[in-house]
């Protein structure tokens, strides 16, 4: 599986893949049959803005605008590709 | 003052003890509850609601055969209202189009399909049922809905030989994972563990088959495999504890830390018409007995694996030994394991053997235990 190109892809997560609030967790979650994903730090943000209608690199501005603080240029480009290779975003 | 438990994650849903095959490894238990018994709709969408609040984030919807609940569709609705994900474990039996569709419709997010055989003749012996022909319809209606599909095959010596032509049949009907479990000794199982047992030679293939499928299809197929453990010397980290991640209610509304742990003595389940789940889970007897580590008994008390296996299944030292509170003998530090291990020496089991689950009428059949 060869990595995607961050100008065309445009991310959304799978049918079978929901993105909840956990609430009695205090936490976001990936569910999905027979496994839950607990998402840590901002990965929520990034999920919520795999919709299908952004490309990844858009994805990426958005967060750096948002979050100008945070390292999104090192940790987004890698974490969809995770998640792309799991499955949970297609 | 107690600390509460963390809370639960998921919630097995026995919707009903009633199925049109009659698989003598099932591990419901021997007294199967009547229909007329069983929870109604409304009662199963209060339960969700509560166990959202509590925690749950997944469901399986099961039984017994949850489609012969003409109800289904409103229970589906009343999990996905709570926010929980739905999979319904099914047989296939009764799936048609419309049902399908009306499920998807109500919220339903995934199915998972048995299978007792890669071949349809040994399948429909081993249910004791024509239903292999329905199982071929369903993977497909639920492939075509754009549904995951996982298969589940419940392992025996009757069927372990087939563990090539099982992944080969998950690949052929599109299926993202396949659940090659092997059977655990609980309820009909534990009444036919003759006839199931396998040979430790059938057991090692079985195992070389899996690895070679892994390593070929690279994720593709994702390949679960539930070892046997009554070969390894290692006891199973028993429903990932006590009262510790899942909950299962049963068909007449009992609440139980596992399916299996209606048969345990001194455990006083209550029922969910009677108490709030939060208190079930987090004050109640039945889920309390063996939580955390305080109970158990040496060797498990000072082994550096408790919190990992914690102490293996309540149901099987019970089953075994007659006391729930002994180290499961499945594990090779158990004073129990020789005991264990001389069953898997039997002479080989023949299907014809198998007590076919069904209802009792008359009285219960003689158990092994």
């Amino acid at each position: 599986m060869t990595a995607a190109d961050p100008d065309r892809w445009c991310p959304r997560t799978a049918p079978a893949v929901l993105l909840r609030h956990d609430r009695a967790r205090g936490s976001h979650v990936l569910l999905m049959p027979e496994r839950v994903v607990v998402l840590t730090g901002s990965a929520r943000h990034v999920v919520e803005l795999c919709d299908g209608t952004r490309t990844v690199t858009r994805i990426t501005e958005e967060l750096r605008a948002r979050f100008p603080e945070a390292p999104v240029d090192a940790e987004v480009g890698p974490f969809v590709e995770r998640m792309r290779k799991e499955g949970w975003i297609r | 003052m107690t600390i509460a438990p963390p809370p639960p994650w998921g919630l097995l849903a026995e919707l009903t003890h009633a199925c049109p095959l009659h698989c003598g490894y099932c591990s419901n238990p021997l007294e199967l509850t009547r229909r007329s018994r069983e929870l109604t709709a409304e009662h199963w969408v209060n339960v969700f609601r509560q166990a959202a609040e509590l925690g749950v984030l997944q469901t399986h919807l099961s039984g017994g055969e949850p489609l012969l609940r003409k109800d289904l569709e409103a229970i589906v609705t009343g999990a996905e209202e709570s926010g929980i994900y739905t999979q319904l474990v099914t047989s296939g039996s009764g799936l048609t189009a419309d049902r399908l569709r009306s499920l998807t419709g109500a919220g339903l997010r995934s199915v998972q399909l048995s299978v007792q055989h890669a071949d349809p003749a040994a399948s429909d012996r081993i249910a004791g049922s024509r239903a292999f022909a329905a199982k071929e319809i369903a993977a497909a209606l639920v492939t075509d809905a754009g549904l995951p599909l996982g298969v589940n095959a419940v392992l025996h010596r009757h069927n372990l030989d087939a563990v090539d032509g099982l992944v080969e049949l998950a690949l052929r009907w599109g299926a993202d994972r396949i659940e090659l479990a092997n059977t655990q000794f609980y309820g009909w199982g534990l009444l036919n563990r003759e006839a199931l047992m396998p040979g430790r030679d059938q057991l090692a293939r079985a195992v070389e088959s899996v690895n070679r499928w892994r390593d070929q299809l690279d994720g593709s197929l994702e390949i679960v495999w539930v070892a046997p453990d009554y070969f390894d010397g290692v006891a199973k980290p028993c429903m990932g504890g006590w009262g510790a991640v899942s909950l299962t209610v049963t068909p007449d509304g009992t609440a139980l830390p596992c399916p299996a742990a209606a048969t345990l003595p001194g455990l006083d389940p209550v029922n969910i018409k009677d108490h709030p789940l939060r208190w079930i889970w987090e004050e109640s007897k039945a889920f309390n007995l063996y939580r955390g580590t305080d109970w158990m008994p040496s060797p498990c008390r000072s082994c550096e694996r408790r919190d990992q296996d914690f102490g293996g299944c309540r149901c099987q030292a019970f089953a075994l030994t007659g006391d729930a509170t002994r180290t499961d003998p499945a594990c090779s530090l158990s004073p129990d394991h020789t005991a264990l291990t001389a069953l898997t020496h039997s002479a080989p089991g023949e299907l014809t053997d198998l007590v076919p689950r069904r209802p009792t009428t008359g009285p219960r059949p003689a158990s092994h235990a």
